[in-house]
């Protein structure tokens, strides 16, 4: 890993988003609701490609997309149109996509713009909005299979298509560019991130001296740092043999976590753009914009600046909360519960995301609320469970999503809070450890074997100050008698 | 043979809804004439007898219970094959839509269902109406009911021998480049292209998008006029219908022209043009004159380049629109064969388009293909952009335009089919039209050696009243009456 | 006889039909490339006209922002086994890719 970094690499994003918030598809009233769905029932002539049919854009699409322009600091063109790409495909209803283009005349929704993370700017080359195509799936691989299953029910969901200029320099910023992108997403509704196959991307690369590259079909972001450091190694090591990287288009396998060469056949790429006839130029005038800007919510990077104000965070830990919008979501819904944000915010950016990171999930995939966390801490306030229990206790709420009182019980983590049953213990330990007690009343340091005995004999469940104080009261009883 | 196969549909909606005559009878008797003539002509493609039967029935019933009737009531409508009516098969006269049948009906045939139209069948045409003489036709080739060796002019060549021939008394067509009026001034009807985006496309099967309108072919004007209120209407459904308020066309039928200025198109008039059409045609500006209009003779310079940009557009949108057939949704699939997706389009293609079709697929690949596009697709553009404005400035001086619809009579059957290019000439005064998406009509004017010319009008977008206005003008004062040799 | 100009190669029209999906046979390629160079040749009628300035006409309409409402209406009724050629269950059934 040190290695790559030590060449200068430039990667560049094309992401493509659906609007999952959308009722119903880009050009036509089907249910966008397709997931889990039976195969080809959310279909109609017209997001079948039926002949005779004509597409009419779906008004909310436009705005959701207004507004990621908006957000990602976008200029946002006066006037846009549609184009068609034309290429043959069995996930293609009419072997043309409608989407948008910025040469021979055509006008995307937005061009420029940029995302800033950690300090650093990622621009946006450009904004479009397109229709997804249809899904392919194989019996076995896609080389093997005799045939190819196409289901039509993903085919006209609303995609906004996001091309970055290639800004990032590591994998990780990549990954960190389409968080945030995610985060942002969220923050305005649009796009639900955690939805299957709901943000894929195409990724370019090229390293000092060699040529582009680009690796196709990442299905979601959770792939991309994987398959670019594949995709780097795999430059590094021709370069290092001497042999050239040429340009080329690649398909990250996700089983495999390969990426592999496409066949140059399929890989010609005369799309021969022209504007959509069927569909009339959209006029986004500056009122619509701005009626659209005052109803926007609030961002990922507005609200980390208020975290900081309002909860008192670091800016750090501020950052880390709202790369999500769900973790965000789960800071201030526990704060507003229990008024401690930071203790909060440190068992967020902590035990939680470390244990999000194993797993590679998301704080909304769990079964555990805003209430188990509070819960917990106040158990731990309360002096009813060590900071120390209390991870186990999550770690247990984590799996089973049981109340931390109900798995304190369960497990019988309470701590002893009955002196007089301490007292009882340490008599017995004295006695069974006459020497260490001798030891303990001539040397100060001699006491810790003792706490160490109370210790293992109550399992922990004792609070080590009420251990030391029971402890030492007794070492004093025996040492006016000894002086005495 | 019961008199009313010949007659317009307004005098056959009277009588249906006077009830002096059974809507049944009436389609039956339509159906008799088809028995007769039809397997020499060869107008429809799918007949849907019974359907109009239960139809007319139906309508017989709502007239009796003296219920609201449509301004169509009864009347015998043929659709060309290109428009998408549910449940009856919609072949585009082709190979690869040979069975297929929509779940939907285009938005002009919900409009013909609402007025009591009764669908007749589905004419023949040029597959994918890429053509000017109906013989591009999986089905076989239409005839020219005026002389059977002949045709009928495409592509809407079905439309329009179907009416021609007593076989239906209203039709609708399309009209990319010509398609309605060419077969009209072939088959001496009358057949109007609307202003672009007054009739809805929904439902009818793209050729070129930019171009297109769906529009009547008729005995008569008023008949025109009346079928046009029935279709013309604004459609959510299709992006470029405008949304204007309805109207009654036949309130233009007004005979009286006077001082009018008419401006004789000279570009309409250059080489390739029959002695015979310039000839009628002139005859009929002097007719016009007599009824008090004013004419010159106008240059509209940019019209020379008017085919060939024409072409290019067409077959550009064409190679996009018709990549749909891959026949994996619907249409023509090649059997069952281990070959890859890629090979099994190709095949389904080769094997399911005819030769024009798959020529003009080809070029137009071309022409939209890397380092062509400007040459070709945005050059065309941009020279329609010079035509609109010859006809803007021409339009400032004249109400309407006129000229021969067709350089030519109609000619014989398997003349022109070898040389796509001189085919594609015919179509030389008809796409300024459509490039410029001004309404047009074809109107008879005449005959010459026994064979029908077309007059046709032009006027400014949406002006749609001038047209009817003078083209009902002319036709009460100068009808132009022949007797149909082979069938009377 | 005059060298035209445009000329469209055999091996053009090869690719081009590849392009477009459409096999064309040996026969096919005669015709075609003899009736395509016609057909060009008179397009490139259109070269004498100077279209520098002039904005293309895409649209005749001025129509601009025909939208519809994010409302769902039904999907089609139909089973998919009654509209496609091949079908397996639900699915679509299509050649295979590789
Ligand atoms: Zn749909």
């Amino acid at each position: 890993m040190s290695k790559i970094k030590s060449v200068e690499i430039k990667i560049g994003l094309e992401v493509h988003c659906q609007l999952t918030n959308l009722k119903t598809k880009l050009f036509c009233s089907c249910s966008s609701d397709y997931r889990e769905k039976e195969p080809n029932t959310l279909i109609c002539p017209i997001c079948m490609g039926m002949p005779g049919t004509l597409p009419v854009l779906n008004e909310k699409a436009l705005e959701d997309a207004i507004m990621v322009a908006i957000a990602l600091n976008s200029k946002i063109s006066e006037r846009m149109l549609f184009f068609r790409k034309n290429y043959f495909y069995p996930d293609m209803p009419k072997n043309f996509q409608i989407s948008q283009y910025d040469k021979a005349g055509g006008v995307p929704l937005a061009l420029g713009g940029y995302i800033q993370i950690n300090g650093k700017r990622v621009r946006i080359r450009r904004i479009q909005l397109e229709e997804d195509p249809g899904k392919l799936s194989y019996e076995g691989t896609i080389e093997s299979s005799t045939y190819t299953l196409v289901d039509y029910n993903r085919a006209g969901i609303s995609l906004i298509e996001i091309v970055t200029e290639p800004d990032m320099e590591t994998p990780k910023e990549a990954r960190l560019f389409l968080e945030k992108l995610r985060s942002i997403l969220e923050h305005l509704g649009v796009s639900n991130g955690s939805l299957e196959g709901s943000m894929r991307c195409d990724a370019n690369i090229s390293l000092r001296g060699g040529k582009r590259v680009e690796v196709k079909n990442i299905s979601s972001f959770k792939e991309v740092e994987r398959a670019l450091n594949f995709e780097i190694t795999r430059q590094k090591n021709l370069i290092e043999r001497g042999i050239a990287v040429g340009q080329e288009t690649r398909h990250w396998d996700e089983v495999r976590r390969i990426t592999i060469s496409l066949r140059t056949k399929e890989e010609e790429q005369d799309y021969r753009y022209f504007p959509e006839p069927d569909l009339v130029p959209v006029i986004i005038s500056k009122d619509q914009i701005k009626k659209i800007e005052q109803s926007m919510p609030e961002l990922p990077d507005e609200r980390r600046k208020r975290f900081v104000e309002q909860y008192h965070l670091s800016p750090q830990t501020a950052e880390i909360l709202t790369r999500s919008k769900a973790m965000a979501d789960f800071f201030e819904e526990s704060a507003k519960l229990y008024d401690k944000p930071r203790e909060i915010s440190n068992w967020l950016t902590g035990e939680f995301l470390s244990y999000l990171h194993d797993k590679g999930i998301e704080i909304d995939e769990l079964t555990l609320s805003p209430k188990h966390l509070v819960d917990m801490l106040k158990l731990i306030d309360e002096g009813i469970i060590s900071r120390k229990m209390a991870r186990s206790v999550l770690q247990d709420m984590l799996l089973t999503g049981k109340m931390p009182d109900a798995i304190v019980k369960e497990k019988g983590l309470e701590k002893i809070l009955d002196r007089e049953y301490v007292r009882k213990i340490v008599e017995k330990i004295f006695k069974e450890n006459p020497q260490a007690v001798k030891d303990a009343i001539v040397d100060k340091k001699a006491i810790n074997y003792l706490m160490g005995q109370l210790m293992k004999a109550t399992e922990g469940k004792i609070d080590p100050k009420m251990a030391g104080e029971v402890i030492r009261e007794r070492l004093s009883k025996l040492s006016k008698f000894a002086t005495s | 043979m019961p008199s009313y196969i010949k007659l317009p549909a307004y005098e056959i909606i009277k009588r249906i809804k006077a009830q002096e005559l059974m809507a049944e009878d009436y389609i039956a008797s339509l159906y008799e004439r088809i028995k007769k003539v039809e397997k020499d002509i060869r107008a429809y493609i799918t007949l849907t007898e019974d359907l109009a039967l239960k139809k007319a029935r139906e309508i017989d019933k709502k007239v009796k219970k003296r219920e609201k009737t449509g301004r169509l009531c009864g009347v015998g409508i043929a659709i060309k094959d290109n428009i998408c009516t549910r449940g009856i098969r919609t072949t585009c006269a082709s190979h690869m839509l040979e069975n297929f049948v929509p779940p939907y009906d285009a938005t002009v045939i919900s409009r013909i269902k609402d007025e009591d139209g009764v669908i007749m069948g589905k004419a023949n045409m040029d597959e994918f109406a890429m053509g000017s003489s109906t013989e591009f036709s999986y089905f076989g080739p239409t005839h020219n009911p005026w002389d059977l060796e002949r045709v009928p002019g495409g592509s809407s060549g079905g439309s329009a021998a179907a009416v021609a021939s007593g076989m239906a008394t209203l039709a609708l067509g399309s009209d990319t480049g010509g398609s309605i009026r060419c077969p009209a001034s072939f088959c001496s009807v009358v057949g109007l292209k609307p202003t672009y985006g007054l009739v809805s496309r929904f439902g009818l099967i793209a050729y070129a998008n930019s171009l297109e309108q769906i529009g009547p072919i008729t005995k008569d004007v008023r008949d025109c006029a009346l079928l046009l209120s029935c279709i013309a209407s604004h459609d959510p459904l299709d992006n470029t219908s405008v949304d204007r308020p309805q109207e009654d066309y036949t309130k233009y039928l007004i005979d009286d022209i006077d001082g009018m200025k008419l401006g004789v198109v000279k570009e309409f008039f250059g080489e390739g043009t029959q002695d015979y059409v310039e000839k009628g045609v002139l005859e009929a500006v002097t007719n016009l004159e007599e009824l008090g209009t004013d004419h010159q003779e106008i240059s509209l310079k940019n019209l020379q380049y008017a085919l060939p940009s024409y072409y290019i557009i067409a077959m550009s949108e064409a190679s996009s629109n018709l990549a749909r057939y891959d026949g994996l949704r619907y249409g023509y699939r090649i059997p069952n064969k281990s070959y890859d997706w890629s090979t099994v389009y190709s095949k389904d293609r080769r094997f399911g388009f005819g030769f024009e079709v798959k020529r003009r697929i080809i070029l137009g690949t071309f022409a939209l293909s890397a380092g062509y596009y400007e040459e070709y697709y945005l050059k065309a553009q941009k020279i329609r952009t010079l035509i609109k404005r010859d006809f803007d400035i021409a339009f400032k001086k004249f109400d309407v335009l006129i000229g021969p619809t067709m350089p030519i009579l109609p000619f014989k059957i398997g003349e022109k089919v070898q040389d796509p290019l001189e085919m594609y000439m015919c179509d030389v005064d008809s796409v300024p039209a459509n490039l410029a998406g001004i309404p047009s009509i074809s109107i008879p004017c005449g005959f010459s050696k026994g064979l029908p010319i077309g007059l046709q009008i032009m006027a400014p977008p949406f002006r749609e009243d001038l047209l009817l206005r003078v083209a009902f003008s002319f036709q009460k004062n100068f009808p132009v009456s022949a007797k149909l040799r082979s069938y009377e | 006889m005059v060298e035209r100009k445009k000329a469209i190669s055999k091996e053009q029209i090869e690719s081009i039909a590849w392009l477009a999906r459409i096999e064309i046979s040996k026969k096919e390629l005669e015709l075609f490339s003899r009736q395509l160079n016609d057909i060009l040749f008179y397009f490139s009628k259109i070269d004498e006209v100077n279209t520098k300035s002039i904005p293309p006409s895409y649209h005749v309409l001025d129509l601009v922002n025909v939208l519809r409402k994010d409302e769902v209406k039904p999907s089609l009724s139909e089973d998919i086994s009654q509209i496609a050629p091949q079908t397996k269950g639900k699915f679509v059934k299509a050649p295979r890719m590789a």
